[in-house]
């Protein structure tokens, strides 16, 4: 029985985790309807500049964030001004098919640069320590940081949404991009602002990824999968929803691995296929579309 | 009196010249040396299955990041029809296309609840769920694949050399069958509600076509192509493995690039596409990881500074068609009006 409360238990905190991955992704398609296909693959970048700041001043992995975060904000902007503005409109191929191309640049440049080898992040002795819940029951304290940093970044950007200036522009923007741009807002700048507030969670996620596990330029498509489907088991455009959706993969992936360690990520694409089958709308939908 | 026509000029022209092609790649085994005959196959196989992505995006705009997954599914099926059945590895492949689409059903019901890029992701995460099963196979080498046993591959031609000849001209049919399909689906009605959803799916669907019902068709036409594609493309290396059947990269990134490079909507887009393709690798590949960088850039700038592709450039240019598709109305009696050109 504690073996399974055990399981259960480690699938909600690694869902937290999952819901950092979702929720760059639907801020993102609630704001500018943009699907970003290397959002995986900007994760693993994350956890590279992480590693980079970390060797090169020696800090701690939690504390690199100070950093690690503005850096991928500012990639994050430069990339919508850039790129990705020139890539909107009412034909969905050419985001798609950019963010695609961005992917494989992602993952190639990555290997050119630091090589296919396993790279991971030390956090020193925070990494095992592990307090007893109950009888039998221990749950580390890495994950449990983990868990509450993703729930206050759900918190926090539902806030940001409902109650500042900056989430009113976002808001605005989603629900009529011409009526907003007449109202005096420059689109661009709102959806460079989406896109560096996204990167700013990324990094978050980037770098307890990399603290968690090994990484290495290849695994970002697998990242992008399990956010798409924290997002879908969610519902669109539910940020409380992606939470939600993220431990649901999580549990799932967990009781899968229980059972048996090759169906691990098996059982968690069974259970989204399943709520894609009886609840295509998500668990708490916000959005249509 | 009316009438349409398809033709042009240029497509009279065009397909005279691919006649005098076929001709000649038909009689390659007997003017190309044994690595001519494989890269030419291995050409074809590329023509085919970004021929058939074109159909699925560029005409009926469901973007697919996952049609390896039928590829692997073929590919599977030949090894799996061949090892534990017993059958011809050719009926094998012909058989995959039936098999695949038959799968696509059930899949395309699920998936087709996802709208515009949500549905791409969508058919990666089926994709996914392919390959995860097919490395729990144990029969089929698991994890860690499994090659097409000695006696199967021998007992298909009394020699090698006919053996390459009969895979060569397997994978030259296969190519022409489902460019050919393509294009008289394209020239039929339906090609005219095709190419109506493709310039614009709202003022389709208001003037009548049924345009769920039409993607659907073609999502499953393309998972029979795709299928088999992957029988012959396993059949032609031998050896299966979850990680290579089930590639993004090989099966659909350079699919993608190919079709965006040649000219998305077009048919001769992924031709010309698959041409630069092949150049490309044969030349640049000794750089690795640097040349599928080269290539995603390539790939974005297209996309960004001429949408249309290569083709579409020289299309617009000199109005030219290599294939009879478009409808020009002829009235008898008046001079010749040339139609909107689809």
């Amino acid at each position: 029985m504690t073996e399974w409360i055990n399981v259960i238990l480690q699938g909600v905190l690694i869902g937290g985790l999952y819901a950092m991955f979702a929720a760059g992704l639907s801020l993102i398609f609630g704001v500018m309807r943009l699907v970003n296909i290397a959002h995986g693959d900007l994760i693993v970048l994350a956890a590279y500049v992480a590693l980079m700041v970390t060797q090169s001043l020696g800090i701690d992995p939690l504390v690199s964030l100070i950093l690690v975060v503005p850096i991928m904000a500012l990639i994050g902007y430069a990339l919508q001004r850039g790129l990705l503005n020139f890539t909107l409109g009412e034909d969905i191929l050419p985001p798609l098919l950019v963010t695609f191309g961005l992917s494989i640049i992602l993952q190639n440049g990555l290997l050119e640069l630091f090589t296919a080898d396993s790279r991971k992040l030390q956090a020193g002795a925070i990494e095992i320590q592990t307090f007893q819940m109950m009888n039998g029951v221990w749950v580390g304290v890495l994950p449990l940081i983990q868990f509450v940093v993703a729930v206050g970044v759900i918190a926090g950007l539902q806030g940001l949404f409902y109650r500042t200036a900056l989430g009113r522009a976002f808001r605005a923007t989603s629900d009529d991009q011409p009526v907003a741009q007449l109202m005096g807002l420059d689109t661009r700048h709102v959806f460079a602002m989406a896109m560096a507030l996204s990167l700013a969670v990324i990094a978050i996620a980037g770098v307890f990824l990399a603290v968690r596990a090994n990484f290495d330029p290849s695994i970002g498509p697998a990242r992008l999968i399990f956010g798409f489907e924290a997002v879908i088991i969610g519902g669109l455009g539910s940020m409380w929803g992606t939470l939600a959706g993220g431990i649901i993969l999580g549990v799932s992936q967990a009781i899968g691995a229980q059972i048996n360690p090759g169906w691990q990520l098996l059982a968690g694409h069974i259970v989204f296929l399943a709520i894609l089958a009886l609840r295509p709308q998500g668990l708490f939908p916000k959005v249509s579309g | 009196m009316m009438r349409v026509e398809h033709a042009t000029t240029s497509s009279r022209i065009g397909v005279a010249l691919i006649a005098v092609a076929l001709v000649v790649l038909a009689l390659a085994p007997f003017w190309g040396a044994r690595e001519t005959l494989r890269l030419l196959a291995e050409i074809f196989t590329y023509i085919a299955l970004a021929s058939l992505w074109n159909l699925l995006a560029g005409y009926a705009g469901l973007v697919s990041v996952g049609q390896q997954a039928f590829v692997g599914f073929g590919g599977y099926l030949l090894f799996a029809l061949a090892m534990l059945a017993g059958v011809h590895p050719i009926l094998a492949i012909l058989l995959a296309g039936p098999a695949a689409a038959l799968v696509a059903v059930p899949v395309a019901m699920l998936i087709f609840r996802l709208r515009g890029a949500y549905f791409a992701i969508g058919t990666w995460v089926v994709a996914e769920v392919f390959r995860l099963i097919a490395s729990q196979i144990s029969v089929l080498g698991g994890g860690s694949g499994i090659s097409l046993p000695a006696a199967i591959v021998i007992a298909m031609a009394p020699s090698r050399q006919l053996r390459e000849f009969e895979t060569y001209w397997l994978a030259l049919a296969l190519t022409v069958l489902i460019l050919g399909v393509i294009v008289a689906l394209l020239r039929s009605r339906h090609g005219l509600a095709l190419t109506a959803i493709r310039d614009n799916e709202l003022a389709a669907q208001s003037n009548g076509i049924d345009v769920t019902r039409l993607k659907f068709i073609v999502y499953v036409l393309t998972a029979f192509g795709t299928g088999m594609m992957g029988g012959l493309i396993f059949l032609m290396k031998l050896r299966i493995s979850p990680d290579t059947a089930f590639s993004v990269n090989d099966w659909t990134a350079f699919v993608i690039f190919i079709t965006v490079i040649g000219g998305i909507g077009r048919i001769e887009g992924p031709i010309i596409g698959t041409v630069i393709f092949f150049v490309m690798r044969q030349t640049l590949s000794d750089l690795g990881s640097l040349y599928l960088l080269m290539m995603g850039a390539v790939a974005i700038i297209i996309m960004l500074w001429a949408p249309k592709g290569l083709w579409g450039l020289i299309a617009e240019l000199l109005g030219w068609q290599v294939l009879p598709l478009q409808r020009r109305l002829l009235i008898s009696g008046a001079a010749e009006k040339p139609g909107k050109k689809s």
